[in-house]
């Protein structure tokens, strides 16, 4: 690991300040995706400023929704009695993600800035255009089983790891954030980006911004009795999607009022399919709608060599996200 | 000369070994012996950082190179070796340690955020020469072959009932909108158990170990 410089900021202000003066500082958190990139060279930052005794631990109750304080940890936020009463696909989809350990120690805001597993990004011996701008996409052409079929290009096709990302995409959450020039709030939609020519930039805050809270709109508690997070994976845990879905239904007299459905493991962010939203709402709940959602998410996809099972995996995903979100067929 | 462990003779066999290398950097503790320091990564680094910890009720005051993870420093400087690094990326779990209270990856942690924290590692566990109950539940029902992921696995297990006890809900928990008592099944002590890896897989004995000392908790609290 290279050698850096470490401040403990004590405010967001002097956290800010400290990263803002040095493009080569970043701010650190759990740690646990940062850390264990920097064992690998990948990222190498000449300063961490530590944000962890900021008072941005809480959640609470914000306009009738709830705002995540940033540093509250994923297993905190996965449990917290509101999360689970009124978000549960929250919750749902926090605890399907890595371990009980990692849970402890990664924050939400840490989950939102996760950068990909891609194989090639990790490996500093390969080229990655998202580590070394203009290097080439060893996935392209490499073993790209894990990687994108959606809203990809051919500088990156890596994914997004990020389960929690899936629901919060999914429910319109809000990130708020400060910075050098104030405080701003980006919807949940606008956070992360698609690689385009820049694959190297994940999201779309600036140097010296700092995620603050996430905000989930009380109008997404109306998903709270019919949502469903489905994940996908090579084994029954601690392993990253292939496909994950996240299905939310606002149901009434056997019609779908209104739909939100996200899926994970397949683009370079966390995918919200309107296509699919467009199909559910207001349509009959059945089977058949389900169907035509799933062709309708997944119409535009493309696999490369290793990852085509992904776009009928995708498909069969929704369906059974959307039956189970029904409250039909729950099985744990 | 008997109670020379077989990590301490590793430790020297291999300072002879490279003492050519590491010769510049060898520090000494006036006791004769001399001895790596964590300064073997540090003399390129400007400033130490100020650490405060309690380790399984030791307090220590130190000064730290931001780059020493907490496993690192449990075992090469605080010689509380019992936590294993198995893959130090945070994939494996066997450098599960207890940070005020919670089961984290210790490999992950940067020793420097854990100013004024409390630690427990497998060292902690027992009292004098009485075991841990999960301890003793890991022998009575085989929940290792050649133990090298047992620390983790009991650190993470002693965590995990105090979770269950505090009704968290996991993967594997049919309704999480509900709240109230988990009821621990084989599939919930296997899913909030995953961050522990057992390459001997002696997944069985872990899960039944966990078991009886959970039914047994009960028990002993109705």
């Amino acid at each position: 690991m290279k050698p850096f410089a470490f401040t403990r900021a004590s405010n967001s202000q002097t956290a800010i300040q400290a990263v803002v003066r040095d493009q080569a500082a970043k701010f650190l958190a759990g740690g646990t995706n940062l850390v264990d990139l920097m064992k690998e060279d990948v990222e190498q930052p000449n300063h961490l400023v530590d944000i962890n005794r900021l008072a941005l631990t809480r959640i609470e109750e914000r306009n009738g929704g709830l705002r995540l304080g940033a540093l509250a940890r994923n297993s905190d936020t996965a449990n917290h009695r509101l999360v689970r009463e009124r978000f549960p696909l929250v919750s749902q989809a926090i605890l399907s993600g890595a371990s009980a350990q990692l849970r402890n120690a990664a924050t939400n805001g840490g989950n939102l800035m996760q950068r990909t597993r891609c194989y090639y990004f990790y490996d500093v011996a390969m080229p990655c255009n998202k580590r070394q701008p203009g290097s080439g996409c060893g996935a392209l052409e490499g073993f790209n089983r894990m990687h994108a079929i959606l809203g990809a290009s051919t500088e990156c096709i890596a994914v997004h790891p990020s389960d929690m990302c899936v629901a919060l995409t999914a429910l319109d959450a809000v990130v708020q954030v400060e910075g050098p020039q104030g405080a701003r709030s980006i919807p949940f939609a606008e956070f992360h980006r698609l690689p385009g020519d820049t694959p190297q930039l994940d999201t779309n805050l600036k140097h010296g911004e700092l995620i603050t809270a996430i905000d989930l709109p009380a109008a997404a508690s109306a998903f709270a009795g019919n949502s469903y997070y489905l994940k996908i994976r090579d084994r029954a845990s601690y392993a990253f999607a292939l496909v994950s879905v996240a299905a939310a239904l606002d149901i009434q007299n056997g019609t779908i009022r209104q739909a939100r459905l996200a899926l994970g493991g397949v683009a370079h962010k966390p995918w919200r399919a309107p296509e699919a939203e467009a199909v559910l709402n207001g349509a009959l709940l059945n089977q058949e709608t389900f169907r035509r959602a799933a062709t309708a998410a997944l119409e535009k996809a493309q696999g490369y060599k290793y990852n085509s099972f992904k776009v009928e995996l995708g498909r069969r995903g929704i369906v059974r996200a959307l039956t189970v979100a029904a409250g039909e067929g729950r099985t744990a | 000369m008997e109670d020379l462990r077989r990590r301490d003779f590793l430790k020297q066999t291999a300072l002879v070994g490279s003492g050519l290398v590491l010769g510049q950097y060898l520090l000494t503790d006036g006791s004769g012996v001399s001895k790596p320091a964590l300064a073997l990564v540090s003399q390129t680094t400007a400033e130490k950082i100020a650490v405060r910890l309690r380790v399984n009720g030791a307090n220590y005051g130190l000064r730290l190179d931001p780059r020493v993870s907490l496993l690192n420093l449990l075992r090469e400087q605080l010689d509380l070796p019992g936590t294993k690094k198995g893959c130090d990326h945070g994939q494996c779990g066997a450098c599960t340690v207890l940070v005020d209270g919670r089961r984290i990856n210790s490999c992950l942690a940067l020793a420097v955020t854990c100013d004024g924290a409390e630690i427990t590692t497998i060292e902690g566990l027992a009292k004098g020469d009485q075991l841990h109950p999960l301890q003793a539940a890991f022998i009575e029902h085989e929940g290792f072959q050649c133990g090298y992921c047992t620390s983790g696995q009991i650190c993470s297990a002693v965590a995990m009932l105090q979770e269950v006890e505090q009704g968290t809900a996991s993967h594997v928990t049919p309704d999480v909108r509900r709240d109230g008592p988990i009821e621990l099944t084989d599939e919930e002590i296997r899913e909030r158990m995953s961050g522990n890896i057992c390459r001997c897989g002696a997944y069985p004995g872990i899960v039944s170990a966990i078991r009886e000392v959970s039914a047994a908790g009960r028990s002993s609290s109705i």
